[in-house]
């Protein structure tokens, strides 16, 4: 029976990696100062290897550009994307914790602010509201200002509201700490609980949900969402330019077993240990016919793989503020091919089957990449590229972790 | 894309009346519930007379109607919760909405009345998307759509057939969790409709739904009672039964199934200790009743809902039969509603 959790979150700081690709620069990280200062980061820095990434001060990490891929994997780097962001799974290979979470460089915290805890309020010539708060006001521990851009005016009321967190009893909105109650709690993916996450506080099973089955299922990943700018495709994005997420469900669920879903990359957790080495985010970028459909690849992969393990996903809480909307335009020559080939890549996963003894992670992504091959090489070489890079990607994985159990 | 507008006159607010004095009831539902037309059904074990407030468009059902139209020996299935039952095979409309008797509207997270009805009604109006999981839920929403790598075939859904809502205050949990948390009330309002995926099972509550009677009205079914089956949520499992076959039928059909908004307002009542002094029955034949249904295959030949709940049915007799005499007339019932649906369900003209 799920009881309530009365426990602070553990803050797993010497078991947990933030893994952040980029390109550009990570002042985005002043804002998340005060929920990541605490953890180790591995930046996976893309393009242009000569270029120097600034880290804010105060911040304990590790930085691998191209040079560092190409030398740490050799050969093997050719697994690797370039000029996308798929180049953070190698985070994920490197690291040494048991757990990842992983956040896209233009991607806030998301809080409510209150009235009175607004210090100060400016506008900038591009009509950005700039917006001073003391964090004490969301939280006793932290003290300090967060500076928030781009907030959603609520017209209703007469203070700035910015993004929501509509829980009312003063739960901490720490975006990393709700993964982490995520991945600590189990999950239910072999039958769905009406009242979503029984293990959430308030919550529990509901009448007729099976006894045998309450204590659940290891959780393996747990996927965020986001307020402002949604995770939508070039063609929506193109038909809705305006459109904004200003919906906070207050929710976490467990995706059931047999079920897929589009895995986006910006705000995820995961269980490393569990589920890490189908994590892979394939081939994208330059020199490859697709792009933004990297996550999408590691999700389907990652969730047979789940289903075939006895693992659960979780999906919904917590928000971050997706700040910044990609140029349509350009998505849609990345994505364009995806669109196409989506269609036949879903019945693919729905269908795909791991024999018994497929028993370790590795080896259902090593027989994964032997389906792929042999039922999508068809569609396009392409795939018969990816499934070679889905098994160099293995071996890579187990020869820099090769001392894990 | 298009919706397509459910008028008044297309629905039936059906309640099955298992307090005499509905007055209170009634009038918290008048702003939402006035504009339809009602089937109440009175428990046949009631004995007091009903009190219904005038200025209602309705029809009230009891044991007299029950005996004249499926004859004395059945109507022993619509006792209890299940007298809602009747109210489902005798209206003639495309759409039912049913809530208990001990629920009043709730208000949303920013104070407002919560027009179940309408909500409920938008559910079935808007497709359901069972064959991929679409992240920000229901993507026919208002400021919501599919995200990134939603299959553009998969979009334009399929018809929704069940609409299951949701409690607040007092959640649907089992009588051991409750007794276990005497205090717990649910308060989480989760602003989400969702599809439940196909093949995904769950016990979908009987206490706030709605459902298109034309597509799968014979497979909202009273069978499963329990021995010591009782007034109280905490003592049935009749809807959960029957919510396990409609979502069979759904899946099986390609129709969908939704669960989240609306939220109604759960009164206390009962004691979940009292009723877990009863029989823990229920709970120990979910572990029985779970794994079946998410197993159970129907053949292709089953085209129509009436077809899958009779190969259902049998499939219950032979496979849970053996097991418990409960579940060989939970069978017998099941056979027993689909020739009663026919019968007297299926008709055009009112009765």
């Amino acid at each position: 029976m799920a009881g309530s959790s009365v426990k602070p979150t553990p803050v797993l700081k010497d078991e947990l990696d933030i893994v952040i690709p980029t390109i550009r620069n990570l002042d985005f990280l002043e804002m998340w100062r005060p929920f990541f200062e605490q953890y180790h980061l591995i930046i996976v820095q893309d393009g242009d290897p000569s270029k120097i990434i600034k880290v804010p001060e105060g911040f304990d990490y590790e930085l691998y550009n191209r040079n560092d891929i190409n030398r740490i994997l050799g050969p093997k780097a050719s697994c690797i994307s370039f000029k996308d962001s798929a180049c953070r799974c190698f985070g994920y290979m490197v690291s040494k914790k048991k757990y990842i979470y992983t956040i896209d460089d233009d991607c806030f915290v998301s809080g409510s602010l209150r009235a009175d805890s607004v210090v100060f309020v400016s506008v900038s010539g591009d009509g950005a509201w700039n917006i001073m708060v003391d964090l004490k006001f969301l939280d006793p521990l932290f003290h300090g200002f967060l500076c928030f851009r781009e907030l959603y005016l609520e017209k209703r009321y007469r203070s700035v509201v910015g993004m929501v967190a509509k829980n009312p009893s003063g739960e901490q909105i720490n975006a990393l700490e709700q993964h982490i109650k995520n991945l600590l709690s189990p999950s239910t993916p072999f039958f769905f609980n009406t009242l979503y996450d029984p293990y959430r506080e308030g919550a529990d099973f509901v009448r007729g949900y099976p006894f045998s089955l309450r204590e659940g299922a290891p959780t393996a990943v747990s996927h965020g969402l986001w307020l402002n700018i949604p995770d939508y495709d070039a063609p929506t994005q193109l038909v809705k330019p305006l459109e904004r997420n200003t919906r906070y469900v207050d929710t976490v669920l467990t995706i059931p077993k047999g079920t897929l879903f589009p895995m986006c990359g910006m705000n995820l957790g995961f269980n490393r240990e569990l589920i890490g080495p189908a994590m892979y985010f394939g081939l994208m970028g330059d020199g490859q016919p697709i792009g933004r459909y990297d996550d999408m690849w590691a999700g389907w992969c990652m969730k047979v793989i789940c289903d075939h393990m006895g693992y659960g996903v979780k999906t919904g809480l917590p928000y971050i503020w997706h700040s910044k909307a990609s140029n349509p335009f350009v998505n849609l020559k990345k994505e364009y091919k995806g669109i196409y080939w989506q269609e036949d890549l879903i019945p693919f996963f729905q269908s795909a089957v791991l024999p018994k003894e497929c028993v370790t992670v590795q080896q259902c992504y090593i027989e994964l990449a032997k389906q792929v091959k042999e039922k999508l090489g068809k569609i396009d070489p392409y795939f018969i590229k990816l499934a070679d890079a889905m098994v160099t990607w293995i071996e890579a994985w187990d020869e820099l972790n090769s001392t894990a159990k | 894309m298009s919706l397509a507008n459910i008028k008044d006159s297309d629905v039936d607010i059906v309640i099955g009346a298992l307090h005499s004095d509905l007055t209170s009831f009634l009038n918290e539902w008048r702003p939402i519930f006035s504009r339809f037309h009602l089937i109440i059904v009175k428990d046949p074990d009631l004995k007091e007379e009903l009190r219904i407030p005038e200025g209602f468009n309705l029809d009230v059902y009891s044991k007299s109607h029950i005996d004249r139209v499926v004859g004395s020996s059945s109507s022993m299935v619509f006792t209890g919760y299940s007298c809602r039952y009747f109210g489902f095979l005798v209206s003639r409309k495309k759409y039912i909405v049913s809530i208990d008797d001990d629920c009043i509207p709730a208000k949303d997270s920013k104070g407002f009345l919560i027009d179940a009805v309408a909500q409920h009604l938008v559910n079935l109006a808007t497709p359901a998307t069972p064959f991929f999981f679409n992240t920000l839920y229901d993507p026919y929403r208002e400021g919501a759509d599919f995200v990134r790598g939603y299959p553009f075939s998969l979009r334009s859904g399929v018809a929704c057939a069940l609409s299951c809502g949701l409690w607040l205050n007092l959640a649907d949990l089992d009588a051991p969790t409750q007794a276990l948390k005497p205090e717990q009330r649910n308060s989480r309002y989760v602003d989400a409709v969702m599809t439940i995926p196909s093949r995904a099972m769950m016990p979908l509550s009987g206490i706030n739904i709605a459902f298109d009677r034309e597509a799968v009205g014979p497979a909202l079914l009273p069978a499963l009672k329990l021995a010591g089956e009782g007034n109280l949520r905490w003592e049935t499992m009749e809807d959960i039964w029957s919510g396990m076959c409609v979502k069979v039928v759904c899946d099986h059909l390609g129709l969908g199934v939704k669960s989240g908004l609306p939220y109604v307002w759960r009164k206390d009542r009962g004691s979940a200790v009292e009723s877990l002094k009863k029989e823990w029955e229920g709970v120990k034949l979910m572990e029985e009743i779970a794994p079946f249904f998410q197993l159970v295959r129907l053949p292709q030949t089953a085209a129509t809902t009436e077809d899958c709940i009779i190969e259902m049915a049998e499939t219950v007799k032979q496979q849970l039969g053996p097991s418990n005499p409960v579940f060989t007339r939970a069978a017998e019932a099941m056979v027993e509603w689909v020739k009663l649906w026919k019968a007297v369900g299926s008709g055009s003209s009112p009765l």
